[in-house]
């Protein structure tokens, strides 16, 4: 058959084919008014039809034609939509504490991390006050004792506004770091092992310095309940970037970049949950944290928080499927 | 025409997909509108936010959050694999087996940016895609994606309906396809380079009526006669 034949007796399938590719690619409202009725049987015969069109040799520019009509049925055809709000039950219930589960070790590994750092950092601070200058600069210093310290603070309850700007503040930056965490584990994990020294060897030299100026109480009962899902996020991305530079340094079996796709697979649930946990911290620091409340009070919601947190990632989603 | 890198990958029905990666150059170009257009929402939507107080500057924290991180991700998930400056520059994500991306994939290679990003300008992420045999990022490696050209789709051109006359000598499938893409490729030609092309298939002839005859050989290959 010569091209032209060949073009004149299939052009009305592909024109039809196209018509259905434009609605589907389009907005919601035109994907549904898209002519399907012949999609797969159009489909199935663009595929024999390319590949006539490539053994009989006809022109670059039909094959061309046809290449890129069958990429944009095949997207089509084989993507995925999966209804969100059921995936997202599952995720919570299940998916994402036995993805922290299965990678226990390396959370583990990112948590000593933080808290060797940090509790050396705090001994260090106890034996010598002065070591805390060299963790924390003069302004960070300031900035601390200016939110805790009970001499310092201005007195008055904080105002919604500031609140909602705080929060936003807490979103923008701690989930920005977990996430930057996460990805600089990539590099070997020394990135996310630098991230967890540095944070833990923070939070120990702000505890110290805090608790020799006499404002541990404020500090205490302001970060106990928010330090739950806010603490063990940064672990858990800590954990999880871990997991990406192990699988560069030591594949296996795997290829390098096979074993790194099984290990962001992995993680990827894992990332999820971080930014759930995150985004609840940020709502709690924000809009529970500030208030001035009994310490009984906030140690106590504090400590439920750590406990329902602990139940929950060891807890939840055992046995529902089986064994894991 | 791009240089030849092309991916080919058999799909279950039994053809063959063929795809063709792009470089570094098109993927900065397409950030670099992107980044733009970022700066934009960020000006227009998000800055105006901070008149209102401090509330509003939570918002606005927020929405420069939302931008960092899920700009591309909202995009490739939702809209065939494009950020508005892929599109622009004809380019779109997908699996490497040529199957669309999803939230998940996309979510994946755009986390990982960060880490692509290190020290500074991108420099891991482009040594990686110099090294990498499909111009894959860090990203794109971890997430099994890619980058490629993916250019409005070709018009077929009209069958023309002037006369032909078949070849002098016996055709082979060689001859046939060179013929196929001359006849494709006449119209970007100057009429001079057509002719000096022509003189090659007939060097007897001058070169004015050599491309007259060339052009009655291709329109009998692609069978307007």
């Amino acid at each position: 058959m010569k091209q032209s034949q060949f073009e004149q007796r299939y052009r009305p399938q592909w024109q039809r084919l196209e018509a259905a590719l434009q609605g589907l690619e389009g907005s919601r409202r035109r994907r549904r008014q898209a002519p399907l009725a012949a999609f797969a049987a159009d489909y199935q015969s663009l595929c024999h039809q390319l590949a006539l069109a490539r053994e009989r040799g006809y022109s670059l520019a039909l094959q061309e034609y046809l290449n890129a009509l069958m990429l944009r049925a095949h997207r089509q055809l084989y993507r995925q939509r999966a209804p969100l709000l059921p995936a997202m039950a599952t995720f919570l219930g299940s998916g994402f504490p036995r993805a922290v589960r299965h990678l226990w070790r390396w959370h583990l590994i990112s948590t000593l991390a933080f808290l060797l750092s940090a509790l050396l950092v705090w001994g260090m601070i106890l034996h010598d006050p002065e070591l805390v200058h060299t963790v924390v600069d003069g302004d960070g210093l300031a900035n601390l004792e200016e939110m805790y310290h009970p001499d310092l603070r201005d007195g008055a309850e904080r105002d919604r506004a500031t609140d909602l700007r705080m929060f936003g503040y807490y979103i923008y930056n701690n989930v920005g770091i977990a996430f930057r965490t996460f990805a600089s584990g990539l590099l070997l994990g020394v990135g996310a092992l630098l991230a967890m020294l540095f944070n833990g060897s923070f939070f120990g030299a702000a505890a110290g310095h805090l608790s020799l100026v006499g404002a541990a109480q404020p500090f205490f009962t302001f970060v106990i309940a928010h330090g739950a899902p806010e603490l063990i996020a940064i672990m858990l991305a800590g954990g999880a970037g871990l997991r990406l530079g192990w699988a560069v340094l030591s594949p296996g079996s795997w290829s390098r970049v096979e074993a790194l796709r099984r290990a962001a697979a992995e993680t990827l649930p894992v990332m999820y949950g971080v930014l759930v946990l995150l985004i609840l911290a940020a709502f709690i620091e924000a809009f529970w944290s500030p208030r001035e409340l009994a310490p009984a009070v906030k140690y106590s919601v504090g400590a439920l928080c750590w406990l329902a947190l602990a139940l929950y990632l060891s807890l939840a989603g055992r046995n529902r499927h089986g064994p894991e | 025409m791009l240089i030849d890198d092309q991916i080919h990958i058999d799909t279950p029905e039994g053809a063959r997909l063929t795809l063709s990666p792009a470089g570094p150059l098109p993927r900065a170009l397409a950030y670099g509108i992107d980044f733009l257009i970022r700066g934009v929402i960020l000006l227009v939507v998000a800055l105006p936010m901070t008149l209102f107080g401090e509330g509003g500057s939570g918002v606005y924290l927020v929405l420069l959050f939302l931008l960092e991180w899920f700009y591309p991700v909202f995009f490739e998930a939702f809209n065939q694999g494009r950020t508005p400056g892929k599109k622009r520059l004809g380019l779109a994500v997908v699996h490497s087996n040529g199957a669309p991306l999803g939230f998940n994939g996309s979510l994946v290679r755009n986390l990982l940016r960060a880490a692509d990003l290190f020290p500074m300008f991108y420099l891991t992420g482009f040594v990686v895609m110099l090294i990498s045999p499909r111009q894959q990022r860090l990203g794109d490696l971890a997430a099994d994606t890619l980058v490629i050209h993916s250019p409005p789709p070709p018009a077929l051109s009209g069958a023309t309906d002037s006369e032909a006359e078949p070849p002098d000598w016996p055709l082979s499938r060689q001859d046939q396809q060179v013929l196929l893409a001359f006849s494709d490729r006449a119209g970007a030609l100057s009429e001079a380079r057509q002719q000096e092309l022509a003189a090659l298939a007939y060097p007897d002839l001058p070169p004015a009526a050599a491309l007259q005859r060339l052009r009655r050989v291709a329109r009998h290959v692609l069978g307007a006669a």
